[in-house]
């Protein structure tokens, strides 16, 4: 039993927006795993909700008009695993998103309300982000756009404005074309677990395969929001596809990240961790890009 | 016969639809609902309580408090057979509702409402006044001269302190030549997350009070519910249905006294105490963590001169089953691997945590990853083999106990090291995995364990059995040993159909028992229910079997001595003739107009012996350096428990007390804030039991040796396959990398810690990725 004050259906995006101008202090609930949760806890009890469950123009995974992947913000995790779409221009995602908890949470829970939730430790944001996603968000001013990196503003706190809804994510296409990817999850189960830290690294190689054109690193967990690591970006962008690239790449991190100390994970050994996710990150990516790493 | 074959549960088909009923399901809409309020300090005293906002909440029924408590009858909780010896009974030290604190999490009030919301929105509203005391969390920290004081009755919050004392220890390790080995070994506070929650409900019937709980122990509960009411016991009715697992946790009283007071409160309504799994975690019971401290001195040819244990058991705040843990380890100290010359020390001691109880294995688990990983330490201090070593020191047959008169009749241990040997491959992968380097290294380890089965001498064992036969020549079959999901129910069918002669469709097993009509019976504790429950279900049977068979004399005029029931039927021994059915006979047995009878049989046996129950695990892991990280690749355990009942229910426990001991080994730890005592990880989340994916599979292998003291050849496999997976792990992963991680769990904090430490893996920021 969930101590819920009231429940309102949204049939349509104007819908949910005219319902959350109404009521202002209500709660949006998508997939439901971490709102009921919440309720369940006690940090939500009493809240108002307004569902946007049964919105399905916001589900589903295509392109748009430049090329762009476009995922409905309702989409599941299971939807995105299996988007035919995904598995070919950038299966790490779905590979990062088949990561979250187990089956069940996979089947309902959203990449939207993955992100909106504002987590560091999300399965799905740290790939956004080292992809360069841009978020949709839909409200009473119209629809904008924002790279994800802005989205995020500190912990559990997004960029959504009053009445405002996020409808999808978008990878433009320079985004992922020429890009490949891996995702490292790192817990303390093989399943049903939060990440400790999370790390998705996507490259794309010259044409001769043998230098780095580009490269692109982002956490979870490693501070109070997904981030990206310039320094180990710049560390291996133009370098050549060798040990010691991936060395410093996977060392200039520490510049970057300030993972926190606490009794989930000691800071020391979030750090390192860190250090050697980039390294097998990287070394996988550029594996699939077609790379060669000389020992 | 179908004891030893491997027949379907009898209730597996009621579990598989969801036709099976637990307590919430025997819970009509009408009941209240109860949730209590616990304390958010670790030590100290509640001043106040102020309910007023909490109180004028719709659908709050009545809040009570500690101080509503007027007559305070002390109880105490341990889910052991009364001792009617003042001095041997458990500490009475617990109250339905408390004013004096002793961990965060202690109940000090409790809501009763219409619903669950209302509930949870007043304990919200709840405010209470502390005045708050220093609190102590490490186990020997609490020994010290002036460290808080939990119970004023046990100076230095020392529950219990016994030694065993052989030869002469102090004059043994002067021998010349010896090595001395030693070590600290530390497993951790965890819990038994059985599936289904501790849920409770009450209601008065009459003048009596009727509880139905998800407990292992329904006579035990009506025992000290009339004891923490103040009330004959006999106004007790306990009803205990199926239940989703215990696992020891509900080998103790937990929510039914305050669940039967509650109702006493509101008029005598019935009231539903569903205990949440957060709470489960920290107010219900956990495993004793152990700090034990081993010192062996070896001689050059690998025997022993003299051992010494030290153990310190961490009880937690309440004294619960108490010391029984801790000396149920010491006392296999000295028999595991026979010494001359021994010295054990076992302490208990209150700290301000959860309230430690029974679980699986009682102690063993906790003795067997110290005592395994020390065998360990002493093999790579001398050099020696760890296969050779053990087969070399361990407790060898013929071997009695004394005290127990436990008697190692059998080569149990060379056979299972045999057996598991041989199915996991160990002898190749032992050699292949010597002197790797590199980044990712395998390793296989070997763990024994000593386990007994029941608990003689140390008290009661008697187990009641009725038998009641209907007019089809089926019976029904009551114990008050329980079916606690480990499969009970359906080993009793079978002895039982074997004994009185039926088909097994025949052996009706009332699986529910309800203190008013059930045999009298302790119980599941000990893993001692098919065992003991044998006794009395074959001597009862024969009772039932010669009542028939003098009945089938009338009948048929022939000698009963020369009668036997053979599949239902009643046979003359001498031609093999089918003479009637067991069901003709049962129907003229009830509808004769001339010699009716009811034809039953109830009996209590006493069992006056106890049986060893040995076996062993052996691990393979893969070790990734610098992920902190182990897999477990394969793992196999092999049990003597002597005749397999029922061969796929046995390998089923087998699975379940392995992935038990590779939570334990690998993963889980309850953890607490060292600034204020708060429980850090009491949901499923944050503590790290494992799940499907973190197993490999499990392989389960059994030496059949046929147990001479038991009434089917049988014996204990309830807690066993938990006690010996853990080290196991650890000494696959010392095999693997020549680190020892001497404090479970193996998880990738502890091993950064260990690798670090051993060099093995560098400061990142330093560079220099080879290790």
């Amino acid at each position: 039993m969930y101590d819920i004050k009231a429940l309102y259906e949204a049939r349509s995006v104007a819908d949910a927006i005219r319902l959350l101008q109404e009521h202002p202090r209500a709660q949006i609930i998508a997939g439901g795993s971490d709102v009921l949760v919440q309720i369940r806890e006690g940090r939500r009890a009493g809240v108002e909700l307004v569902s946007i469950f049964g919105i399905d123009a916001m589900r589903g995974v295509g392109y748009d008009d430049e090329g762009g992947i476009r995922i409905g913000s309702l989409t599941s995790f299971s939807h995105i695993a299996a988007s035919p779409v995904i598995k070919d221009k950038i299966p790490v995602l779905g590979e990062a998103v088949s990561l979250v908890g187990g089956p069940q949470i996979r089947n309902i829970g959203t990449i939207g309300g993955n992100t909106c939730n504002g987590v560091t430790s999300a399965d799905s944001a740290s790939t956004l982000l080292a992809w360069d996603a841009v978020v949709e968000l839909t409200g009473p001013e119209g629809v904008r756009r924002l790279p994800i990196r802005d989205f995020y503003i500190k912990a559990g706190v997004v960029d959504l404005k009053p009445a405002e809804l996020q409808t999808a994510i978008i990878i433009p296409k320079v985004s992922y074309e020429g890009y490949f990817g891996h995702y490292i999850k790192y817990a303390m189960r093989e399943a049903m677990d939060i990440a400790n830290l999370g790390c998705s690294v996507n490259v794309a190689l010259t044409d001769d395969k043998k230098a780095i054109r580009d490269a692109r690193i982002a956490y979870g967990v490693a501070g109070p929001v997904p981030m990206r690591a310039p320094s180990a970006e710049a560390a291996a962008k133009g370098r050549a596809v060798c040990r010691e690239t991936v060395d410093a790449f996977a060392r200039a991190v520490l510049c970057d990240i300030h993972p926190r100390d606490s009794w989930r994970a000691a800071k020391a050994f979030r750090e390192h961790i860190a250090v050697e996710m980039a390294r097998r990150a990287l070394t996988e990516s550029i594996r699939l890009a077609g790379g060669v790493i000389d020992e | 016969m179908y004891a030893g074959q491997s027949v379907k549960r009898v209730d597996a088909f009621d579990k598989a639809t969801g036709r099976a009923r637990y307590t919430d399901d025997l819970c009509d809409r009408r009941a209240y609902v109860a949730r209590v309020l616990h304390s958010t300090i670790a030590n100290g005293r509640v001043v106040s309580i102020d309910t007023s906002e909490a109180g004028k909440l719709p659908g709050v029924v009545k809040i009570l408090t500690c101080f509503d408590l007027k007559e305070k009858h002390y109880f105490p909780t341990a889910g052991h057979p009364w001792s009617t010896d003042p001095s041997h009974q458990d500490v009475a030290d617990r109250l339905v509702l408390t004013d004096r604190v002793r961990f965060w999490g202690d109940d000090i009030a409790a809501v009763v409402a219409e619903d669950e919301v209302a509930a949870a929105q007043a304990l919200r509203l709840i405010r209470v006044e502390y005045e708050e005391y220093p609190f102590v969390l490490d186990v020997q920290k609490a020994m010290e001269d002036g460290a808080p004081q939990l119970h004023e009755e046990f100076p230095n919050n020392i529950l219990k302190h016994t030694q065993i004392r052989i030869g002469d220890y102090q004059r043994a390790i002067l021998e010349p030549g010896l090595t001395k080995v030693e070590g600290w070994y530390e497993t951790p506070v965890v819990q038994h997350c059985h599936i289904e929650n501790f849920i409770c409900t009450a209601e008065v019937e009459g003048k009596r009070i009727k509880v139905v709980s998800s407990t292992q122990i329904p006579h035990i509960v009506r025992r000290i519910v009339g004891q923490a009411l103040g009330v004959e016991w006999g106004r007790v009715r306990v009803i205990k249905p199926y239940i989703g697992g215990g696992f020891g946790n509900k080998q103790d009283i937990l929510y039914e006294p305050l669940c039967a007071w509650l109702s006493l409160q509101v008029g005598g309504h019935l009231v539903k105490l569903d205990v949440p799994r957060e709470e489960t975690f920290i107010c219900n019971r956990t495993r004793h963590s152990i700090r034990n401290h081993i010192v062996s001195w070896v001689r050059p040819d690998g025997t022993y001169a003299a051992r010494k244990l030290e153990s310190f058991s961490d009880q937690g705040a309440y004294a619960s089953h108490g010391h029984s843990i801790c000396a149920k380890g010491a006392g296999a100290f000295p028999q595991l691997y026979p010494c001359d010359n021994v010295e054990v020390d076992a302490y208990t001691v209150f700290t301000n945590k959860p309230v430690a109880g029974a679980m699986r294995g009682y102690g063993i688990p906790q003795a067997m990853w110290a005592v395994e990983s020390h065998t360990e330490d002493v093999c790579a201090a001398i050099g020696a083999d760890p296969l050779a070593f053990r087969r070399k020191n361990l407790m060898p047959v013929g071997y009695v106990d004394g005290f127990s008169k436990n008697e190692m009749y059998f080569d149990s241990f060379n056979q299972c090291l045999d057996k598991a040997m041989a199915a996991i491959d160990y002898e190749r992968k032992y050699r292949a995995y010597q002197n790797q380097t590199g980044d990712v290294r395998r390793g296989i380890g070997v763990a024994v364990f000593w386990y007994n089965t029941a608990v003689w001498p140390i008290s009661l064992e008697s187990s009641s059995c009725r038998m009641v036969l209907n007019q089809d020549g089926s019976f029904q079959l009551q114990l008050g040993e329980t079916e606690i999901g480990q499969g009970a129910d359906t080993a009793f069918a079978q002895m039982a159909a074997d004994v009185v002669g039926v088909p097994l469709e025949k052996v009706h097993v009332i699986s529910c028992q309800d203190t008013d009509v059930t045999p009298f019976g302790t119980s599941a504790y000990a893993s001692r229910q098919t065992y003991v429950a044998g006794f009395s279900i074959r001597q009862t049977g024969l009772m039932l079997k010669e009542r028939i068979l003098n009945y089938a004399h009338e009948l048929t005029r022939m000698p009963a001595f020369n009668l036997d029931i053979v599949d239902g039927n009643i046979v003359r021994v001498t031609d093999g003739r089918v003479l009637m059915s067991l069901g003709e006979l049962a129907e003229e047995a009830l509808y004769s107009l001339t010699d009716s009878r009811h034809i039953t049989a109830e009996s209590t046996y006493q069992i006056k012996s106890n049986a060893y129950s040995f076996g062993c695990t052996i691990a393979e892991v893969e070790v990734d350096i610098p992920m902190c990280k182990v897999k477990l690749l394969n793992i196999v355990n092999c049990h003597d428990a002597g005749r397999l009942i029922n061969p796929a229910l046995a390998e089923a426990q087998v699975h379940g007390g392995m992935s038990m001991g590779i939570g334990f080994g690998m993963s889980e730890k309850l953890m607490f804030d060292e600034k204020t005592g708060r429980p850090l990880n009491n949901n499923l989340l944050d503590y790290k039991l494992p799940t499907m994916l973190d197993h490999p599979r499990l392989m389960a292998e059994f030496v059949e040796n046929y147990e001479p003291t038991s009434a089917f050849g049988t014996k204990s496999l309830g807690e066993p396959p938990a006690c010996s997976a853990a080290p196991a792990i650890r000494n696959a992963i010392y095999h693997a990398t020549g680190v020892a991680v001497n404090n479970a769990p193996a998880n990738p904090h502890n091993l950064f810690r260990a690798f670090t430490e051993a060099g093995l893996i560098h400061d990142e920021s330093q560079g220099d990725r080879n290790v």
